[in-house]
């Protein structure tokens, strides 16, 4: 059974979804998904382990042997990525019932649909990140995007619909990209397997369709993690989706295109391709600065609190960005930790506001005021999410900012560290915004008052204290990075 | 126990008390209970470490590991052993007086408020045994935290930007220039221990030591070295025993004492003194002595007063640790010892008055000694020995900053600390002369009742008047404590 486990990671969530679908509405189609996701981080958390002990599992789809076959293929690098994107993956959906039933302009008859929607998001996410062949990125690719374009137009505002046609568009295009550039590589080499590819690759590396390949997949790739200037889909799709699908996007979506990034660019192509004859870091780091200080200083002017949000997440893109264009065991570190840390960053702050919309029907500045006052456990949750994305000490947000000021001081970066302290700075100016309202001004006559329910906010916290945990205990969120950037660079163990 | 076991107990003693605390929101008695017995706890438990630590134990625990060969430890050394000590004596008292003041006013969110106080105490002593910068960094940051909501405690207008610039300057300082030298340290140096005679030495040279050391100095902006001091007279929105035990005692001396701390042990006295980067340390400290002396002879209201004395007598640490000399180094740990006790005193006793007469101004003081004699008496004792009188405890350190300055054969630095004695003076004295002398305002009937603040503020702050005259006498084995520090 436990050899299997590979391919469950896929099958589990991918069977469950069309189950759900054919389910009667009611409490029955949310049973069975949450317990899917639970499933699946219980894999993930399996599989983490099994890797760190035994090293690279390798697993052959149907018994067919690569590369001929599809190769599943599980490092240290994926399995951190399977175990956020299922953790995350449960905790919104442990959330999401209440705000499906409640806050979602869908007739109870299609409820179930969301559920399948949601899991065949998960599948496809699980799927880019488990697989070591590049077509079935590309596939996995597609189904994510696809489900992940419905899930973003079931927005309460009627601006969801073209957030998700906008997304659809610029999605469409990168998904295209990547599809162009795996393409070119399959004409140059004969062989989709990724571990193939890396060996054959470097023959013909010195030609014109490769390199067209790599500018095709970066540019394919940089749209769909949303790095600047191609983010300008992300903002709308985040402020108008329900707030379950924001924090369940937002923490993993960018993310696990983020780690395609580095599949590809690290694994594939490898470093020296990458990053010495094709000087992509010369590309990153100037987009990734000019990301990181925009997105910061647009999120200042924002008054809806969930797109300064948005826009304070093309910022964080950036900062992993950053830690990738370092290349170096630390700055990848570093961006592998704050893939991670974000994830929990993000997840808290998007789902404590879900909390606020549902008791008060808005996230917009002026009418969150007060509400520290009504809704006391949600704001709590909101304000150590907004430290750790910050980056305080003793917050998950403080070991990425550590090792990506350490990985920039490492090359003799000064500039760089010291913009990444700055921005944190803007970080406090756009978090305190909203921190003063909550807690200064006086909540408007007549508000509705009340916490949110439990059922929203024990997954909000859940994800709060996780903030806390992993600022202090840093195995996993920065040992087990270390570990992936390692692997990544081929250097190490 | 052996001390080892007995150290952690005073980082989770306060936030222990914290839980209890808020366990206990609709009642007050035992919610006040809490705090009280958590301070004697606190107390008991520092000074059981007193006797190993003054013999030369160094117990050193690893609470966890934030990185390879990065821990979050504690460890104690005679610097932070005094620090602690401060902190946990004078925890007790500004308990009671918390009780008797915030009673006394009537405030709001009084349970918000003794939580909040118990995590800063607790990060105070986290900050008192970091064993290494990291440790410190953390537990500097959450002082600034858990000190906000206390700042901004009255919830108006004028808290909220009071609160802005507390954050903005405390945070912004930490973030941009502190945090930035750390990673440095660990970049050039490997380490981030507390070491004897400094960890750089050989690491790093030429005119980035004094780089280095800016980036320290103005990042610990809770030392209140100016350009970045405005947070302080700022704080003082806060209700008065706030500013009493943490913008008298507990925050601005974290600041301090991590200035000490970094000097000590991160660059070490004889680097500094052989590569003179630490000369303009003295001269940007001098300044800062005495033009926040000149700013509080502006003042007339009390505890903006009392503010910018702090932020002067901030100064003299700074500049005993600047001079990079062991007698400097003694006199400025001393100092922070001798001003707690008499910043405290001179604050409760600006708290005793607003919660007895309502007077905030010092010109409203006029003849109201006569009324509150045992606070004005205190308060008398209390400016006395931050200005440097025999037989009060201030004098000690002010003679060993005279000294530190005189083997560094600064003599322009000394001119400087007896022109601010006489500064201390002239705007210190008015207060207890007003009160005691001054004809009471037109319409005052010649014999003046007795009408004191309640008895919970009133013993506090004889108390604390008492210790400074106690520590004048306890100044050799405070001296034989703090000798070790600077020798390698």
């Amino acid at each position: 059974m436990t050899e299997h486990l590979p391919v469950l990671q896929v099958v589990v969530p991918l069977i469950a979804a069309p189950l759900c679908a054919l389910l009667r509405p009611g409490r029955a189609v949310w049973l069975l998904a949450m317990a899917t996701c639970a499933l699946c981080l219980l894999i993930a958390a399996l599989l983490l382990d099994r890797v760190l002990a035994q090293g690279v599992i390798s697993y052959a789809m149907g018994g067919w042997p690569a590369p001929w076959g599809i190769e599943y293929r599980v490092d240290a690098a994926n399995a951190y990525m399977l175990l956020i994107v299922a953790a995350i993956g449960a905790v919104v959906m442990a959330f999401a019932r209440t705000v499906v039933e409640q806050r979602i302009r869908l007739p109870a008859s299609k409820q179930p649909w969301f559920y399948a929607t949601y899991l065949l998001c998960l599948t496809g996410l699980l799927g880019m990140i488990v697989t070591g062949d590049a077509f079935n990125v590309f596939v996995f690719l597609e189904i994510s995007s696809l489900s992940s374009y419905v899930l973003i137009s079931i927005g309460r505002d009627r601006r969801a619909l073209t957030a998700a046609y906008q997304y659809l568009i610029m999605g469409t295009i990168g998904a295209t990209f990547i599809l162009i550039g795996i393409g070119f590589l399959y004409v140059m080499t004969g062989t989709l397997n990724m571990a193939d590819l890396a060996a054959r690759l470097p023959a013909v590396a010195d030609t014109r369709t490769v390199r067209a390949a790599f500018a095709f997949l970066t540019i394919g790739i940089s749209l769909k993690l949303a790095l600047f200037p191609l983010h300008l889909w992300l903002p709308n799709a985040y402020a108008y989706a329900p707030s379950a699908v924001t924090a369940f996007l937002a923490a993993t979506a960018t993310k696990v295109a983020i780690y395609v990034l580095l599949r590809f660019f690290f694994t594939i192509f490898g470093a020296q391709f990458s990053f010495g004859t094709m000087r992509l870091d010369a590309i990153l780091l100037p987009l990734a600065l000019a990301g990181i200080f925009s997105a910061s200083v647009v999120a200042i002017f924002q008054t809806n609190v969930k797109r300064m949000l948005a826009y304070s997440s093309v910022a964080q893109i950036g900062y992993m960005i950053l830690g990738i264009s370092l290349v170096s065991v630390t700055g990848l570190t570093a961006a592998i930790s704050h893939l991670f840390n974000h994830a929990l960053m993000k997840g808290t702050l998007f789902m404590a506001l879900g909390c606020v919309s549902f008791r008060i029907g808005a996230v917009s500045l002026d009418r969150m005021a007060g509400v520290g006052r009504i809704m006391p456990w949600t704001m709590g949750a909101f304000v150590i999410g907004g430290l750790s994305l910050i980056g305080v000490p003793m917050t998950a947000g403080f070991v990425s900012k550590w090792y990506l000021i350490l990985g920039a001081l490492e090359r003799g970066w000064w500039p760089v560290a010291l913009l990444v302290l700055f921005t944190s700075l803007l970080a406090v100016v756009y978090i305190w915004r909203v921190v003063e309202t909550a807690y200064f001004q006086p909540a408007p006559e007549g508000r509705a008052t009340g916490e949110a329910p439990l059922a929203l906010l024990v997954p909000t916290w859940a994800l709060a204290l996780a903030n806390l945990y992993f600022g202090l205990d840093t195995s996993l969120n920065a040992g087990v990075a270390r570990r992936a950037a390692e692997a990544l660079l081929g250097v190490g163990p | 126990m052996n001390s080892e076991t007995i150290l952690p107990l005073a980082l989770f003693i306060p936030l222990l008390s914290a839980f209890f605390i808020a366990l206990n929101d609709g009642r007050p008695d035992w919610r006040e209970g809490a705090t009280l017995l958590g301070s004697l706890l606190l107390l008991g438990v520092v000074f059981s470490l007193l006797p190993a630590v003054a013999t030369g134990a160094r117990p050193t625990v690893d609470l966890l590991e934030f990185a390879p060969d990065l821990p979050l430890r504690l460890s104690v050394e005679p610097l932070g052993m005094t620090f602690a000590c401060v902190a946990a004596l004078l925890w007790p008292l500004n308990s009671l007086y918390s009780i008797g003041y915030m009673r006394g006013n009537q405030e709001q969110h009084q349970t918000r408020f003794y939580i909040c106080f118990a995590i800063a105490i607790a990060s105070t002593i986290g900050i008192a045994f970091a064993g290494n910068l990291l440790t410190l960094f953390i537990f500097y940051e959450t002082l600034t935290l858990s000190t906000y909501p206390l700042v901004t405690h009255k919830g108006t207008e004028e808290a909220k930007q009071a609160g802005r610039l507390y954050l903005g300057i405390l945070v912004g300082t930490s973030i941009s220039f502190l945090l930035l030298a750390i990673v440095w340290t660990w970049v050039v140096a490997g380490t981030l221990e507390f070491a004897p005679g400094g960890i750089l030495a050989g690491k790093i040279d030429g005119p980035l030591v004094n780089v280095l050391l800016a980036l320290y100095m103005f990042g610990i902006g809770k030392a209140a070295l100016m350009p970045f001091h405005r947070w302080l007279p700022a704080a003082m929105v806060a209700p008065t025993p706030v500013s009493a035990l943490l913008h008298a005692v507990a925050v601005v001396k974290a600041g301090v004492f991590s200035v000490l701390k970094v000097i000590v042990y991160v660059f070490g006295i004889d680097f500094l003194k052989d590569t003179g980067a630490s000369s303009w340390l003295m001269w940007v400290a001098a300044l800062t002595v005495l033009l926040a002396s000149f700013v509080a002879l502006t003042k007339d209201n009390l505890k903006a007063r009392l503010a910018y004395s702090t932020v002067s007598q901030l100064g003299y640490v700074v500049l005993g640790a600047a001079l990079a000399t062991s007698m400097g180094v003694i006199g400025g740990s001393m100092q922070i010892v001798m001003h707690a006790f008499g910043k405290i005193t001179l604050f409760f006793c600006a708290g005793a008055i607003y919660t007895a007469a309502h007077k905030t101004e010092v010109s409203q003081l006029d003849g109201l000694g006569r009324a509150m004699p045992f606070t004005f008496g205190a308060f008398l004792i209390g400016a006395l020995s931050i200005i440097g009188l025999p037989p009060l405890g201030g004098s000690w350190s002010k003679w060993y900053l005279l000294v530190g300055a005189a083997d560094a054969e600064q003599w322009a630095l000394m001119a400087v600390l007896l022109l601010s004695s006489l500064l201390n003076v002239a705007y210190l004295l008015p207060v207890p002369a007003r009160g005691f002398f001054a004809a009471a305002p037109a319409g005052g009937a010649a014999q003046i009742p007795i009408r004191e603040a309640p008895l919970a503020c009133v013993v506090p702050l004889c108390l604390t008047a008492l210790g400074c005259l106690w520590l004048f006498f306890q100044a050799d084995s405070l001296y034989a404590l703090l000798a070790p520090i600077t020798v390698r």
